[in-house]
């Protein structure tokens, strides 16, 4: 089960502390993981050299500077992807997580976590492939595990479902790595992504404000070409992080999951600003077994917003390229790029405008449309630390809110630096964020007034309308 | 003036510099870090030879394995390949000669066969020397070109050269018929092929 060689006599000084306190915590395999440790001891490889030694404690003290790892494997143990350092040096980390599995499985049982301290490990198998998170940022489990789903994903959407599984079924030894090689970037964005995005959280997509009438007039843009086009099946505006306008073929939707990966791509490939792009990719939850094509291209020199084609026939670039010239030539021509530039640089709505006492930060989900609305944060959240400390804030009271099996439909609670409130109707989810000290009834109030007051503002914050052809 | 468009496809294996080459082309800059390509990109590049405005569809591919099976696509029709290698890396030097292999196994039309080394600024640790890969591109009937993105060496001639040969290609009577080079009468995005005629050139 586990090559001997792998194991160095520091590497295992180094670990077998750590296994004993992981395993206090999960009873029924910590009899099996100290004979784990046994036979590993029994299995002595030669004594490492000094240099040898020096190296794995530096690794190890890197890879201990940072709170979040991710890690990906075959079945086989063949290291795929790490988020930090090199998946070579970590040959032996690998080998030890693939143990912790394999004793579970042995014993008929599946390993989902371990709970260490702070720290939470949170194993996926995926045969072919295992993801395992290692937190110690207070994540729930749900949401670790819902990371290392984005990053299978992501695998798939390079991969396809059918490929992956094919690969493995011939050779169970492949190096994964060879096939993955230049998407390891799209996979740390993504964690990051998943790290700070309200978006991940709230399984939703963030629109670009803008006036309903602009929004209405480039989407129908859009759609007027789009229909002609036999095999096209959705179109996407993007500015940056936000979606203008979605069109779609009729019978076939397109999930948030698979929105996310998208947006991943759009913006962590700079290359796409400069030139015409013909890409396969594969939508993990629309259809995991092949690939799409995508065109995608930014609309002009003088307006950043990206127009993605995807469509099922690999012949059709010419034609979507054709339809994107036309698209920026109407669009120039009825005042959308100018309008879709206004709303770029627009200053964001501010909640300040709501005139809310004592709230200080919302997330407002429209629930059947998977749409939000983070406005920009402000003080005292002014910094990158304080505001991922909100986020976490947020991230424990989604999961508390959307705890399977329990059907809450408000949650008050005072904190020691803010009072939070979860609110949920049939049509909306609110998550709002108050000075500390703020009563119930106040915060109650304040949930009736901020209702009033979007249903002014949301026709220009949301997407009401996303058209089929 | 007589325009001339034809379809230039850039493959070889990953990072050896198809992207940065016709990015320096294109937009005359260049970048250190270059991000792998995703499938492939299109752009146009322009190149003017004599009384000819040659417009060129340059596919850039991407290099990495998981690609491979989907250039084909990209491929089709070509007619002008350029297989790229590193001439500090002999795996990207023998993937050159499968690259090649495989476009001439599927294609029956003309085809002008560029192998460019690229990366001679790095003269230390150049392994494939310019004998040999001269020697190799004449085996396989290809032009050899060497160039370097970063000191800006080899890479305007290198397009120009493609040019002029495929100038020559539909000068050339003694070429069938059939060359899938198109003349359009007017510049731009416009893909309608002129096929299993003669040439026309329009001339303004």
């Amino acid at each position: 089960m586990i090559s001997s060689e792998e194991y160095s006599e520091n590497m295992e000084e180094a670990q077998e502390t750590d296994i004993s306190i992981l395993v206090s915590d999960v009873n029924n395999i910590a009899i099996e993981e100290s004979e784990v440790n046994k036979s590993i001891s029994e299995n002595k490889p030669l004594p490492s050299s000094s240099e040898q030694s020096n190296s794995y404690e530096n690794l190890f003290d890197q890879l201990k500077g940072h709170n979040k790892h991710i890690f990906v494997l075959s079945t086989a143990g063949k290291p795929i992807y790490t988020r930090f350092g090199n998946e070579n040096q970590l040959a032996s980390l690998f080998g030890l997580m693939l143990a912790l599995m394999s004793v579970t499985q042995d014993s008929n049982d599946t390993l989902q976590s371990i709970c260490c301290g702070r720290t939470r490990i949170v194993f996926v198998n995926k045969d072919p492939i295992i993801l395992v998170g290692v937190s110690q940022r207070s994540e729930p489990y749900d949401q670790i595990k819902k990371q290392l789903i984005y990053v299978y994903n992501n695998i798939i959407s390079t991969l396809t479902l059918t490929q992956l599984k094919k690969i493995f079924l011939n050779r169970t030894n492949f190096d994964l790595r060879r096939l993955m090689s230049g998407s390891e970037r799209l996979i740390d964005k993504l964690i990051t992504f998943t790290e700070n995005d309200p978006g991940f959280l709230l399984d939703s997509i963030s629109c670009l404000q803008m006036p309903s009438n602009s929004r209405d007039k480039i989407t129908q843009t859009i759609l007027t070409e789009c229909s002609k086009i036999k095999n096209l099946v959705f179109g996407l505006l993007i500015a940056q992080k936000h979606i203008i306008s979605i069109v779609r073929m009729k019978k076939y939707s397109l999930q948030v999951s698979d929105i996310h990966l998208i947006l991943n791509l759009i913006n962590s490939t700079e290359s796409f600003k400069t030139a015409e792009s013909w890409t396969p990719i594969c939508l993990p939850t629309f259809d995991s077994s092949g690939y799409m094509h995508a065109h995608i291209s930014y609309l002009a020199e003088d307006c950043q917003a990206c127009l993605v084609l995807l469509t099922i026939d690999h012949d059709l670039f010419f034609t979507l390229s054709e339809a994107k010239r036309k698209i920026t030539e109407k669009m120039r021509r009825n005042d959308c790029l100018q309008a879709i530039n206004d709303a770029i640089i627009r200053q964001p709505l501010s909640l300040a405008r709501a005139n809310i006492l004592g709230l200080r930060h919302l997330l407002y989900k429209i629930k059947n449309r998977s749409q939000h609305w983070c406005p920009p944060f402000t003080l005292p959240y002014n910094t990158d630390t304080l505001q991922q400390n909100l986020m976490s804030v947020y991230c424990s009271l989604i999961s508390q809110m959307n705890f399977p099996g329990r059907n809450l439909k408000v949650i008050y609670q005072q904190l020691t630096s803010e009072t939070i409130v979860a609110w949920a109707t049939d049509e909306v989810e609110l998550y709002m964020c108050f000075e500390p000290m703020v009563s119930k009834e106040c915060a109650t109030n304040a949930v009736t007034k901020l209702t009033q007051w979007m249903k002014k503002e949301e026709d220009s914050l949301f997407i009401f309308n996303i058209p089929m052809f | 003036m007589k325009r001339l468009t034809a379809k230039l496809v850039f493959m070889g294996s990953q990072g050896v510099g198809k992207s940065s080459i016709i990015t320096r082309y294109i937009k005359g800059d260049y970048r250190k870090e270059c991000e792998a390509t995703i499938g492939a990109s299109f752009m146009y590049a322009k190149v003017t030879i004599r009384d000819y405005t040659i417009t060129l569809k340059v596919w850039d591919t991407a290099g990495q394995e998981r690609f491979r099976s989907l250039v084909p696509m990209y491929y089709r029709n070509s007619d002008a390949i350029a297989v790229v290698f590193d001439v500090s890396d002999r795996e990207s030097f023998r993937q050159v000669k499968s690259w090649i292999n495989e476009v001439k196994k599927n294609t029956d039309t003309p085809v002008v066969y560029y192998v460019v080394g690229n990366k001679t600024d790095l003269v230390d640790s150049r392994i494939i020397t310019y004998e040999e890969a001269k020697e190799f591109a004449t085996s396989v009937d290809a032009h050899y070109w060497e160039t370097s993105v970063y000191s800006n060496s080899g890479i305007q001639d290198l397009f120009t050269n493609i040019g002029r040969n495929l100038i020559e290609m539909v000068e050339s009577s003694k070429r069938p018929t059939n060359i899938k080079l198109e003349i359009d009468p007017e510049e731009g995005p416009n893909n309608v092929k002129i096929n299993n005629s003669n040439i026309k050139c329009c001339t303004n």
